[in-house]
């Protein structure tokens, strides 16, 4: 008898657990911060914006011409086009050990100061120790605007060829 | 370094390091308790676990809450009651549990008093439990702080008023204690830290001391017999439980309590449910605002008793009686000066007293939470002239009871 | 059988100290105020039929709408509603819906004489007019037969009465003077969420130009309603909807004169910013109760086995 009763009182104990575990989860607020509106329009060819999303860095880069043109097939499937403009978005954070690289314009390329990791301007990594591009965020594209945090097909599309993370 | 022999199996290595068959065999398998013993006598572990009630659903409160006088009303009623995830139910649990352990308390205490459990070696066991009200009593009035509501605000600055020592006007000592002119920041963060580490830590000690102090003088029981445990404690290993006076503490003295701690969660969980406006008063849902007193102002219902002993005197002889109302009870083992530690009932005018102290405390409640006017006023002034009373007359009534 | 009775005293003292601490304590510090059920039976009674089509053409000629949008029809007085309440003290009410939110009764008696059907003669005078004028008649000989079908109109362009919803309710007839932070209302309306700290900033101070002016008018700024849920009980609240002066004496709050079914909605929405969990608790409440009497359960068969070889 005495075990049953330590069963039940087991079972009383897992569901304590359980509302533990839901008083842990992200808050309802947090979750509907999530998105962040960025207008494309106000780019300048060459700069680096970076944009606050679920408190990571976002990098927005819009490539001039030349940049487009000299990129190959790789790079240019990680472009995200808005009004014919090419450009570069990804959350700004090394793939290595999550600092922040620095865009340097000559170069058109990320230096993370960290460890010396590189990446070039479409986030692909360059140079060790970081083992991945740079993070595509969810993203949709509505005329020149775009929301961070909701996929949008362009989005979709990137994430089922895999290149995305 | 001790000879170790290599064990055989992981009770043994343990029992090698920690001694723990030895622990198990002390603190339960041989701890003796009276077999002559009701369900009062499980309060204690009622306590206990309301206690760890109030821990856990305290932790998951610390980790939302904000001690900041712009964010905390809204830390509390907004983020913790509406976002976090059952964050209201810890947050029923904590004030409804709040409330309640003092019903426990006041039970544990007038069952000490009924059955003079205070008496004959276990003054220290009084001692301590008095010790342990006055900490749950600051922790409790330090935790009704944190929501900042106005009854948070009020009761912070009327409390902390009773330090300025009446006419002595010590306002130092109050804006020390504030940290401020009136409650405000520093005063809130205090006592913050207060309720979740200072106050806690002390009560965990206490309770230490409580638990030691029943160890050599053994738990009471409920005709005063006077027990051998050594000789009861032979019959009870020889197997022959029924005829033996004691019980060992597990699983026999447990089984019981769990069963009382069972019943007590059921009426626990249902004023935690539906009936949780005694411990969360509605003017506490108004944010504290310095410029406004709420028209009616009471302590929580636990203090009122005390609060009316202040109230119906002049300011210097109010907070005298409050004093003499504080400590009076933690005198009790020496007040009492008859040798007999057995039931009320069987004490003669002992009993009277101990029934008039019950009913005077009930009363002094009462109208500590009406408004002081008229007929209220009268009855509160007269309820506290009792009580000093008989506090009075308890040495000479004692004094005179027949030795059994 | 000792210990039933040793219960039987505890629960009593237990029981007693309950009632004189809450229900009897409570019933002596707070006067108990009887609803009425919305039936604003101090006002005159409706004695004319109106016509709405008739009561198009007063409302217009009546000059309604040089204070109040309708913004269902279009009208706009081009006012913000901040100029509008440093102007008139507070924001006049958008009359889309207040047919359908507002007693008949009520409406009727509002337009012939504002401060007598929100009971605030007390705060005005000679001195110190209503804000809003009262209604003089527009040119007919009978104004009851005017006012009527002004009333007919407003309920004809307004939705069905049971449509009104928390928020149409609680917007129209509170939140023009009182802020709900839990909701995000704020007397000019729900708090946008700016991207920009300065566009924040710049809202916020247009609230407070607003609460300025409504202290200025009321004496006080209304209290924020999040919490009053729990504040106050829901009799209180319905009661203080439904005559603010028969709980508290000599206050600025106008009577809102809404119908029985709109204040629900109030309440309802309040319930919403400050309460509204109910249901989970209600439920999880329930789940508890059923795992506690298996827990009650295990615990005395397993007391009673172990007892059995100890008696």
């Amino acid at each position: 008898m005495g075990k049953a009763f330590g069963a039940v009182a087991g079972v009383g104990a897992v569901g304590a657990l359980y509302a533990m575990k839901k008083s842990w989860d992200p808050l309802p607020s947090v979750k509907a911060a999530g998105f962040t509106t960025v207008d494309m329009s106000v780019c300048t060819p060459n700069k680096l914006i970076v944009e606050k999303w679920r408190g990571k860095p976002i990098f927005i880069l819009k490539k001039t011409a030349e940049m487009v043109a000299a990129q190959n097939e790789e790079q240019t499937a990680r472009d995200v086009i808005v009004g014919g403009e090419h450009f570069l978005i990804a959350v700004g954070l090394c793939t290595h050990l999550g600092c922040i690289p620095a865009y340097r314009e000559n170069e058109h390329g990320f230096l993370c100061a960290c460890h010396g990791g590189e990446f070039d301007a479409s986030g692909i990594d360059t140079k060790a120790p970081p083992p991945s591009p740079l993070v595509i965020p969810p993203f949709k594209i509505t005329g020149t605007t775009v929301v961070l945090g909701e996929a949008g097909p362009e989005y979709s599309k990137m994430k089922e060829s895999g290149i995305t993370a | 370094m001790a000879h170790f022999e290599k064990a055989k199996s992981l009770n043994e290595w343990l029992d090698q390091r920690l001694a723990i068959n030895t622990l198990n065999r002390v603190l339960a398998k041989e701890y003796w308790i009276p077999k002559d013993i009701n369900f009062l006598w499980a309060m204690g572990m009622v306590l206990a676990i309301t206690f760890g009630i109030l821990l856990v659903s305290g932790i998951f409160l610390l980790m939302y809450y904000q001690p900041n006088v712009d964010l905390a009303f809204d830390s509390v009623n907004f983020t913790i009651m509406q976002e976090v995830g059952y964050g209201w139910l810890w947050r029923h649990v904590h004030a409804v549990a709040a409330s309640v352990v003092f019903l426990i308390i006041y039970i544990h205490m007038f069952t000490g008093i009924y059955y003079g459990s205070y008496k004959k070696g276990r003054e220290l066991i009084w001692i301590s439990g008095m010790l342990l009200f006055v900490a749950f009593s600051a922790e409790a009035f330090s935790g009704y702080m944190l929501p900042w509501g106005q009854m948070s605000y009020w009761a912070g600055m009327v409390i902390t008023n009773l330090f300025s020592m009446g006419s002595l006007e010590l306002n130092g000592i109050v804006e020390w204690i504030r940290g401020d002119y009136v409650p405000a920041q520093a005063f809130l963060d205090r006592f913050f830290m207060l309720h979740v580490l200072l106050i806690p830590v002390a009560i965990l000690a206490l309770i230490g001391v409580h638990f030691g102090a029943l160890r050599l003088p053994h738990v009471n029981n409920q005709n005063g017999e006077e027990i051998d445990f050594a000789v009861e404690a032979e019959k009870y290993k020889a197997g022959n439980k029924a005829a033996s006076k004691v019980i060992a503490f597990a699983n026999d003295f447990m089984s019981k309590d769990l069963f009382v701690v069972a019943v007590f969660l059921v009426f626990f969980f249902y004023l935690v449910f539906w009936n949780y406006g005694f411990a969360m008063d509605p003017v506490n849902f108004d944010p504290a605002d310095g410029l406004v007193t709420p028209a009616h102002i009471y302590p929580e219902w636990y203090f009122l008793w005390s609060y009316e002993i202040l109230r119906p005197f002049s300011k210097d002889i109010g907070l005298v009686a409050f004093a003499f109302a504080q400590v009076i009870f933690f005198l009790l083992p020496f007040l009492d000066r008859s040798p007999n530690a057995v039931p009320a009932n069987r004490r003669g005018l002992f009993s009277i007293w101990f029934w008039a102290m019950l009913v005077d405390l009930i009363v002094l409640t009462a109208m500590g939470k009406l408004p002081p006017e008229g007929i209220y006023s009268t009855i509160g002034l007269v309820a506290a002239l009792v009580f000093i009373a008989l506090w009075i007359i308890l040495p000479i009534i004692t004094k005179l009871e027949k030795k059994l | 059988m000792k210990e039933f009775i040793i219960l039987a005293v505890v629960t009593f003292f237990s029981l007693l100290t309950y009632w004189l601490v809450e229900p009897f304590a409570h019933s002596q510090m707070h006067a108990h105020v009887e609803s009425e059920g919305f039936a604003y039976a101090d006002l005159p009674a409706l004695t004319k039929e109106g016509n709405a089509t008739r009561g198009a053409d007063t409302f217009m000629a009546g000059g309604c709408i040089g204070c109040h949008n309708v913004q269902a029809l279009g009208m706009e007085t081009g006012m913000s509603a901040k100029d509008a309440a440093s102007a008139y003290g507070v924001n006049p009410p958008d009359l889309s819906n207040a047919g359908a939110i507002y007693d008949a009764k009520f409406l009727a008696d509002l337009i012939k004489n504002p401060a007598h059907a929100t009971i605030v003669e007390h705060k005005f005078n000679d001195m110190r007019m209503h804000p809003m004028p009262a209604f003089y008649g527009a040119g007919g000989d009978d104004i009851d037969q005017e006012i009527a079908d002004i009333v007919a109109y407003m309920q004809s362009i307004a939705v069905q009465a049971e449509e009104v919803t928390p928020t149409m309710a609680f917007e129209n007839a509170c939140g023009r003077c009182h802020a709900v932070r839990y909701t995000n209302w704020t007397q000019l309306g729900e708090m946008p969420n700016f991207k920009y700290k300065k566009d924040d900033l710049r809202f916020q101070a247009d609230v407070l130009d607003y609460q300025d002016a409504v202290k200025a008018y009321m004496g006080k700024l209304p209290p924020d309603l999040s919490m009053y849920i729990r504040s106050r009980n829901e009799h209180f609240i319905s009661t203080f909807i439904e005559n603010p002066q028969s709980q508290l004496h000599g206050t600025a709050m106008p009577r809102t004169g809404v119908t029985a079914h709109s204040a629900e909605k109030v309440i309802e929405y309040m319930r919403m910013a400050g309460d509204p969990l109910v249901e989970e608790r209600n439920e999880t409440g329930k789940n508890v109760m059923i795992y506690m009497i298996f827990f009650v359960l295990f615990a005395y068969l397993w007391k009673r086995q172990i007892w059995k070889d100890l008696h």
